[in-house]
């Protein structure tokens, strides 16, 4: 494929040749069917809250490193009020929205969104040499019920009451009943409104994105010959599609607790303030744990397989040979997907279950961890013989390989029941799930954001800016996350608004909350300098060519950026994803499209 | 140069999965749709359980009117199969006529279903009754919102999307059958829920 | 295999057939649901009256599925897709209703409060609150 010089003049002289070009600017823009612009809106949407999210933490952790001392910065303290910050010092009900809202804003509103929304939508259809994605009109609405319960989930702040503050978790009792309040929209309530439409808004991407993958493969692109992003997104894609629904009916039972008094996870002779609480009582608080967890745990796992994608393509590009063990993290993430249906009562451990039943699901967790396992070991014997080029993207992927096995082998401890008893509630627990979700997860998609930049905006994102961005977040995000399983070790448990300081045997790890916040406000301070590079690359960035990393991949056979209909003639596919170095070949690369010999 | 994006095996299928790209994803968004459902029966069962007493369905619902829902509901399942026979058969008019049955039957069921909310506001049973008559607003509740959900979607099949008929005639019957086949899920449904809550007998 | 062709109705008495049948099962639904309501009425007791009423509405529903959603003739991806959800939900009423069941010091009515708990909280707060509260029939 020649590789010229495309220039970017936005999707205006791309769309000019064709019908899509006779569009008014709204319906191009603001109300497209296109994939890559949906997939784009979501992509800045889902930034946008990652960015507030982790705004929120930024603040909790000054209570953390300084309990009960005002903060440092009076025009923040005057912004957020004398309720949540009553002379500067942080409300405990604060603290507790700030926990609750930055779980779900991270989880719901950007990661999901970006993995999936974001480099799913844009991503997947160009992979496999379709047009766009089966439901172009469904996929718009998808992005849009997922702005307006963005929007919802943020407003909630400014409900009587606070926003939702009874962790991302929701657990009744607690969650029915607070925030206490007269009025009818609560945080909490508006909460479930939010997650209502959240739901539906993945629950019909996922139908878009399997039917996708499903029918409009090219031809020639069978099963096997899928790039392993593409296998990420398909298991994702089945995970919300089945794991979603129960959640959204308990949250609509916890509606109706809510708004008109029932009792579905309310245990009767409940007693409140000191008085009984005036309902039918008969219900179970277990019952709301175990639908949400149905959900949530098959949720970690959507949160993860994109990021395993990302990694897969950027380590084979880089290595400039083929991934090792396709096929085995094919079955893998199939089977991982499966297995994440029977695993959810691992988090549950402490609530009183039975031994037989503790047995079975710590069981099939410890099942679990094979895939998982496999999966990384395939991508590390990647490397081995490799003639690795370590450009940003390449960085965030190698570093990515670690900080995931960081994550989930201290998943393995929380997994045994037994062990899981001195460690559940715990920051132990915090620390495991941040190491898969933010040196994770969050490097995967830094990597995704630097390695497919040059396709979607035809530059190139400065590299030294990038390696700052690197080396910046690896350093600080260790420096947050791995005290964390110190802590809990010691026993100091997670949602306490004062970090531990008024308990005794937390007493000699109190110090690492200071170095934890100090290191989050430095990671936040080093995420500028990745949004300068990223603004400051889409408008004046070093011009790319179509295939910058030589890829052999789909996407990169398309003009850049890609136009309207992605692909000016419909590719055939005649080999597999990874055919990097092939013996007796002209280049270190063959695309998939190209037939042989060429 | 190009036109504008025409995405394949909208109207025809696809030669090795055999199907067309809507009916896969309303099996799949039906597939979803079995869990949502689900998850609430697994609750009915679970609350009953754990309950020390349950209430007899009987004696606060209305059988009958439970039973002459059934019947509306069944009869409209067999006008909506037909409403799609009429179009795989080219006959438009038939179409029209079983669709407009369908929506009729439709809206029978939601008038008694008002009518039996009503009656329940009326003797003081709401959702703080108890944990039973609040999974039989739930459970009805959100069973009435899919029914209504349907009546909007074949209400546009009905009318305005019928113009597809004269464009793209193989992709308007699909639509059709994909309708059908939601409308038939919802019925399912009702087939469940009716003896569960109607029927059982108490504890 | 037959039923498939009568499905395709693209043979002209086949499409005939298949309105028959159509007809034939709304019928058997109708039925059926006389029959289940029937049999509420007489007193079969707890489990037995649920085992009965569930066998008569999976036959109702599969009448349902197989005929009115052309189930009974859909290709492998719909039955896979459906055996995989299949297998989901079993999993989630089974291991709900076992953790449930597999309690530690499980008693009848386990969604109360213990006595001990709500007489402590009592105590300390000298309050003259309701006892055990049975919810409302």
């Amino acid at each position: 494929m020649a590789q010229t010089e495309t220039h970017f003049h936005g999707e205006a002289a791309s769309h000019a040749a064709d019908h899509h070009g006779e569009l008014p600017f709204w319906r191009k823009y603001v109300f497209s069917t296109d994939h890559k612009v949906i997939g784009l809106q979501y992509g800045f949407t889902a930034l946008c809250f990652l960015f507030f999210g982790f705004c929120l933490v930024m603040t909790m952790r000054w209570q953390l490193a300084y309990p009960g001392q005002p903060l440092p910065w009076a025009w923040l303290a005057k912004l957020l009020g004398d309720t949540r910050m009553p002379g500067g010092i942080m409300a405990p009900e604060f603290y507790n929205q700030l926990g609750a809202m930055h779980g779900t804003i991270m989880v719901f509103l950007g990661v999901v969104p970006l993995a999936v929304g974001a480099f799913g939508n844009y991503l997947v259809p160009l992979q496999i040499g379709a047009q766009d994605m089966a439901f172009p009109k469904l996929n718009m609405s998808s992005y849009w019920v997922y702005l307006i319960g963005g929007i919802i989930m943020l407003a909630s702040f400014f409900v009587p009451g606070g926003s939702a503050q009874s962790g991302w978790t929701s657990y009744a009792p607690l969650a029915n009943i607070t925030p206490m309040s007269h009025s009818l929209f609560t945080g909490q309530t508006v909460w479930l409104i939010g997650m209502v439409f959240l739901i539906t808004s993945s629950l019909l991407g996922s139908v878009n994105t399997i039917t996708t993958i499903v029918q409009l493969r090219a031809k020639g692109l069978t099963w096997m010959r899928l790039p392993f992003f593409v296998w990420s997104q398909l298991v994702t894609g089945f995970l919300l599609l089945l794991a979603f629904p129960p959640l959204e009916a308990a949250g609509i039972m916890q509606l109706v607790d809510r708004l008109f008094g029932s009792s579905f996870f309310l245990p009767s002779g409940l007693v409140v303030g000191g008085k009984a609480l005036e309902v039918s009582g008969g219900g179970s608080a277990l019952l709301w744990q175990h639908l949400f967890w149905f959900l949530a745990h098959p949720e970690v796992y959507v949160l993860i397989l994109p990021a395993m994608g990302i990694v897969a393509e950027i380590v084979a590009n880089n290595t400039r040979k083929p991934l090792w063990g396709y096929k085995s993290m094919v079955y893998s993430a199939v089977f991982l997907g499966f297995m994440s249906f029977i695993v959810w009562a691992h988090h549950m451990f402490l609530t009183g279950m039975g031994t037989v039943i503790n047995a079975f699901f710590q069981t099939t967790t410890m099942i679990i961890s094979i895939p998982s396992i496999i999966i990384l070991t395939a991508l590390i014997l990647s490397l081995w013989g490799g003639s690795i080029r370590f450009n940003v993207p390449m960085c965030f992927a190698l570093a990515f390989l670690p900080m995931f096995g960081i994550g989930g082998l201290t998943g393995l401890p929380l997994g045994l029941a037994s062990a899981d008893i001195h460690l559940h509630d715990t920051y132990y627990v915090i620390g495991h799930f941040h190491y898969v979700v933010a040196p994770g997860t969050l490097f995967a998609l830094f990597a995704g954001i630097y390695f497919w930049f040059p396709k979607v905006t035809g530059r190139r994102m400065n590299e030294m800016l990038g390696r700052i961005h690197f080396w910046g977040s690896l350093i600080f995000m260790n420096g947050v996350f791995m005290p964390m399983f110190i802590q809990g070790l010691a026993g100091v448990s997670r949602r306490l608004y004062d970090g531990g300081a008024s308990y005794l045997h937390a007493e000699h790890v109190l110090v690492l909350n200071k170095v934890m916040s100090h290191s989050a406000w430095a990671l936040g301070a080093v995420q500028f300098v990745f949004i300068i590079n990223f603004i400051w690359s889409i408008f004046a960035g070093r011009r790319s060519e179509d295939n910058p990393w030589q890829s052999t991949t789909l996407e990169w056979a398309t003009p850049t950026p890609p136009p309207h209909g992605n692909f000016p003639v419909v590719p055939t596919v005649y080999r597999g994803p990874y055919e990097y170095s092939v013996p007796g070949s002209k280049r270190d690369f063959c695309p998939q499209q190209l037939p042989e010999g060429a | 140069m190009s036109a504008a994006i025409e995405i394949p095996y909208n109207s025809t299928e696809r030669p090795d999965t055999g199907l067309y790209n809507a009916k896969l994803g309303v099996w799949l968004f039906l597939a979803s749709e079995v869990m949502l459902f689900g998850a609430l029966f697994s609750s009915y069962v679970l609350l009953r359980t754990g309950a020390q007493t349950w209430e007899h369905g009987a004696e606060i619902l209305s059988v009958p009117l439970g039973t002459i829902n059934t019947f509306v509901l069944i009869a409209s399942s067999v006008t909506m199969v037909f409403s799609w026979a009429s179009l795989q058969a080219k006959n438009l008019a038939r179409f029209k006529l079983f669709m407009g049955l369908t929506l009729l039957c439709a809206l029978v069921f939601l008038v008694i279903k008002g009518f039996e909310y009503r009656a329940k506001f009326e003797h003081g049973y709401l959702p703080s009754t108890s944990t039973y008559i609040a999974l039989y607003f739930v459970l009805t509740g959100l069973h009435g919102l899919h029914v209504i959900g349907g009546v909007i979607v074949n209400s546009y099949l009905w009318g305005p999307g019928s113009r597809m008929w004269f464009t793209d005639p193989q992709r308007f019957t699909n639509r059709v059958e994909v309708a059908g086949l939601y409308w038939h899920f919802v019925d399912l449904v009702w087939i469940f829920l009716f003896p569960t809550l109607y029927l059982l007998p108490g504890k | 295999m037959i039923l498939k062709d009568i499905m395709s109705a693209h043979i002209p008495e086949a499409a005939g057939k298949q309105k028959t049948i159509y007809i034939a099962v709304g019928a058997a639904l109708m039925v059926g649901t006389i029959v289940t309501v029937a049999a509420a009425s007489v007193h079969l007791g707890i489990v037995v009256g649920i085992i009965v009423a569930l066998i008569i509405a999976t036959v109702k529903g599969s009448l349902v599925a197989g005929y009115f959603m052309h189930l009974f003739s859909e290709k492998k991806l719909i039955y896979a897709v459906l055996a995989l959800t299949a297998v989901f939900v079993i999993a989630m009423f089974g291991l709900i209703l076992s953790s449930n069941a597999d309690q530690q010091g499980r008693q009848h009515g386990i969604f109360q409060v213990p006595q001990r708990h709500v007489e402590l909280h009592h105590k300390a707060t000298a309050a003259s609150a309701s006892g055990k509260g049975e919810h409302v029939p």
